[in-house]
């Protein structure tokens, strides 16, 4: 018999080797499914694409830090919210609407080039992602109504009202009528910093908040806040902090930071607003918080495997035909295996003998 | 002499703890024995032998003279053991007949339940009636339902956990009567118990425990109170010193403070009034649930309250919060412990960050510094004798005792000048009570005012120099002790006309 016991004190050792067990697990897992449904492929090339060739390849590498820029971003944000216990897993949305509110701006000063056009876009994204977000905040503290309902219905309007703009206000006007924005001026396009590849500003700018929220979480009240109200509500009142003010933070936080990353994916790697802006990173950034354990810097870790996986992914689907939904197996194992994994942080495993 | 169960040589340990070494008990036929020990003493873990939800790793038992060894509490409620617990395991918004019906292992579809109960509540004076919803009843009532419940099963030996922690000394007594009287029809009764008052009153023995080891087995009332609390902790107790000091000027007031409920089982506080002056204890004594949470969540400052209602040191505090009622040195202990007082899954470190003063200078423009935390909260693990390896383990690790110490300590140390504290040892062992008791003391003795709101009423009465009784959302005046002062207290506590 296989029993779990209850440890005195959390392990440190298995705070590290978990998440080596479970990539572990993943790996082994993928190994067996495809043992079952590659023909004539040998196994050990597809394991390659999918997990060495990213790394080694200089133009994969690139690609693959251009799709973790947003999941850091938003994964950040989310990460920050759901300590509190506030689960806003409308990110999709937010990203969206702030990736609509800056390119709106961008394209309002279509022909200025001016050194304030970028950041007054960036602004302009943050505040459409907290606005987005402060629906939900809105509506639970004054009515109480659920934010995980009204964050999820909220992206499947925002996708829609992207249409909408596309078709309408937005729409290029010498673009035979597709359903596209004009291409952004070059002072509305986020500065590249690896010459020849499609690589960001974004990238850097993930690294400093993650630092930023470091700070914030282990060193500042905001931090306790947010912890207590998500693991205790009645202490957090008790230690006099405002739970409405906690819900606010949370949401608009992690708003403000999912709009930031849909304007930098508009002004970055598509240069305009297209249909094709919502790519799901909103709620593949729920995945990165979880798989970082709600840990601002392991955020950066998570969202690089993560992008590993959708680079990895793309790559057996063009050089091997294979589905594309080994990617979102692949990222689903991994999300399985590393929170079945943490149980041994808190649980040993004990084996022993039945009588009888 | 003929023994109902017998225990034998039992250990049980987790880990390196032992929680039980060598313990052996012999209940005899129809007597109520008494089970004594502080917290982490092992009872527990005793108990969940018996009633089989763990099992032994060593030693046996013997049940009516025969083996036993349960599997399961399925198990040991076929052989006829029944348990009441300290928390009830009742549905609120069901009846009472539903409930029982409930919590029976087995039942035939013709049985008429409510004549049963009725009988059953005849037979040993516990008043029921099957149709109520629980959601209704006293704390009081619904440990009859409990009681109701275990005899449908016909038991030969029942235990109860800390059953008078929560009742009235009127209930107290009524279930004295119900106790004896199973006692004498033939079901014996293990009684877990820290009131040593109880036990030398309806105990005919006793077993103590210390540290998981048996220190002996004796008739309770061959012993002083005072030789068995002894026994249990195992060294002396301090005595109680009260300083005589003249009691200074008023500076906490609370005046027509009504607030209606928002939870429907929830209580209306209906115009309360209050004063205390510096140096004196004032206690609130009353049955749970007649508006103590309520009060609590105002005066902590949880829940604002209207203006001129709460006043401190000639300012009016009702709607600050309860960090700023702490910058002016008002200090809050609540009931609750994990989830309230104290987050769980937080070391003890980030814990003390809940009350934080600025004067604490544990932050400074809300940036934490982790050194000074960790120097109070080693001051207040130094200074109040709490038990654990760091202040980094989970505040949940800690024995209950060893928590309440904690959380009375962190408001202590800053020298409170009005302390208010809910349930000051609920569920604390009587070495760590007599600690807090004493530290209390020792405040008010150096000028502080201190208001203790618990359903203890013997706490009540040794330590407070003013008793009002909260009773259905209304508080009484200050009850006047010279005469008959506990029979009025008796009678505010079940709802009689403030006098």
């Amino acid at each position: 018999m296989i029993r779990l016991i209850p440890r005195v004190e959390n392990s440190t050792a298995m705070v590290l080797l978990s998440p080596l067990l479970a990539l572990t697990l993943t790996a082994l897992s993928a190994y067996l499914i495809f043992v079952f449904i590659l023909v004539d492929i040998p196994v050990s090339s597809v394991f390659f694409t999918l997990f060495v060739e990213p790394l080694i390849d200089s133009y994969y590498f690139s690609e693959l830090l251009v799709k973790a820029a947003p999941l850091m971003i938003i994964g950040l944000g989310l990460s920050i919210g759901f300590r509190a216990g506030i689960w806003n897993i409308g990110a999709e949305g937010q990203f969206v609407m702030g990736g609509i509110a800056g390119s709106a701006v961008g394209l309002y000063f279509y022909n200025v080039e001016a050194f304030w056009l970028l950041p007054l876009m960036t602004i302009a994204g943050i505040l459409g992602g907290m606005f987005y977000a402060g629906i939900a905040a809105f509506l639970r503290i004054k009515y109480q109504v659920n934010e995980i309902l009204v964050t999820l219905m909220l992206t499947y309007v925002a996708v829609l009202f992207l249409s909408a703009m596309l078709q309408g206000p937005l729409r290029n006007p010498s673009g035979f009528n597709f359903p596209e924005s004009r291409i952004f001026h070059d002072s509305a396009m986020l500065p590249i910093i690896w010459e020849g590849t499609r690589l960001h500003i974004g990238l850097i700018v993930a690294i400093i908040l993650s630092l930023v929220a470091w700070f914030g979480i282990k060193k500042h009240m905001f931090g306790m806040q947010i912890k207590i109200s998500g693991s205790a509500p009645r202490a957090a009142k008790f230690a006099g902090f405002d739970d409405n003010k906690t819900v606010w933070y949370s949401l608009l936080i992690s708003g403000g930071l999912a709009g930031l990353a849909g304007l930098f994916e508009a002004a970055g790697p598509a240069g305009q607003l297209t249909p094709g802006l919502p790519q799901f990173y909103g709620f593949t950034a729920i995945i990165v918080a979880f798989l970082a354990r709600l840990h601002p810097v392991g955020v950066l870790f998570s969202a690089l495997l993560i992008a590993l996986s959708y680079v990895g992914g793309e790559n057996v689907q063009i050089e091997y035909n294979l589905p594309s939904s080994i990617t979102q197996i692949f990222q689903g194992m991994l999300l399985f295996y590393f929170l079945a994994c943490d149980i041994l942080i808190k649980y040993k495993v004990v084996l022993f003998k039945t009588k009888n | 002499m003929k023994y109902q169960l017998e225990v034998s040589n039992i250990t049980k340990s987790y880990g390196d703890l032992k929680a039980n070494d060598n313990v052996s008990l012999r209940i005899k036929d129809s007597s109520i024995h008494a089970l004594l020990g502080e917290n982490g003493a092992g009872k527990s873990t005793l108990v969940k032998i018996i009633y089989g939800s763990l099992s032994p790793d060593s030693g046996e038992m013997k049940w009516a003279n025969n083996e036993y060894s349960p599997k399961s509490p399925f198990q040991a409620r076929e052989n006829g053991i029944a348990m009441v617990f300290q928390h009830f395991s009742l549905f609120e918004s069901l009846t009472v007949e539903e409930n029982i019906i409930l919590g029976l292992d087995s039942v035939g579809l013709n049985d008429n339940f409510s004549e049963q109960i009725i009988k059953y509540s005849k037979q040993y004076g516990l008043d029921i009636n099957p149709q109520q919803v629980v959601g209704d009843l006293s704390v009081g009532a619904r440990q009859r339902v409990e009681i109701i419940r275990c005899l449908m099963q016909n038991p030969k030996l029942l235990i109860m956990d800390e059953p008078t922690s929560v009742l009235t000394p009127q209930e107290v007594s009524d279930l004295f009567v119900t106790l004896k009287k199973l006692a004498a029809d033939g079901c014996a009764i293990l009684y877990i118990s820290h009131k040593l008052e109880e036990v030398r009153e309806i105990c005919s023995e006793a077993t103590i425990l210390r540290d998981g080891k048996l220190v002996q087995s004796c008739i309770p009332q061959e012993h002083s109170q005072k030789e068995l609390a002894e026994m249990m902790i195992g060294k002396k107790l301090t005595e109680l010193a009260r300083a005589n000091i003249a009691v200074g000027e008023s500076i906490f007031s609370i005046d027509n403070l009504s607030r209606k409920s928002d939870d429907i089982y929830g209580v209306n506080l209906d115009n309360i009034a209050l004063k205390i002056n510096k140096g004196s204890i004032v206690g609130i004594a009353g049955v749970a649930g007649n508006g103590q949470d309520e009060l609590m969540e105002l005066l902590i400052g949880e829940i604002s309250s209207p203006k001129t209602t709460l006043n401190f040191n000639g300012q009016d505090i009702g709607t600050l919060n309860s960090h700023e009622r702490r910058q002016l040195s008002m200090f809050f202990v609540p009931e609750e412990r994990l989830g309230h007082g104290a987050v769980p899954d937080m070391s003890l470190d980030e814990n003390m960050l809940l009350s934080r003063p600025d004067s604490t200078e544990m932050t400074s423009n809300d940036v934490i510094d982790w050194k000074k935390v960790a120097t109070h909260s080693k001051n207040v693990i130094d200074t109040f004798d709490v038990q654990t390896p760091s202040s980094r383990m989970l505040a949940k690790s800690l024995s209950g005792g060893n928590l309440q110490k904690f959380m009375v300590g962190r408001e202590l140390i800053q020298n409170p000048e009005l302390l208010i504290v809910a349930q000051p040892t609920w569920g604390v062992d009587a070495g760590s009570a007599n600690n807090i008791h004493q530290a209390l003391i020792e405040l008010a003795n150096k000028g502080s005012a201190i208001l203790i709101i618990s359903q203890d009423l013997d706490e009540i009465l040794s330590l407070c120099d003013k008793i009002h009784v909260l009773s259905e959302g209304k508080l009484s005046d200050a009850v006047d002790m010279k005469s008959k002062g506990l029979e009025k207290i008796s009678q505010l506590m079940v709802g009689g006309k403030t006098q």
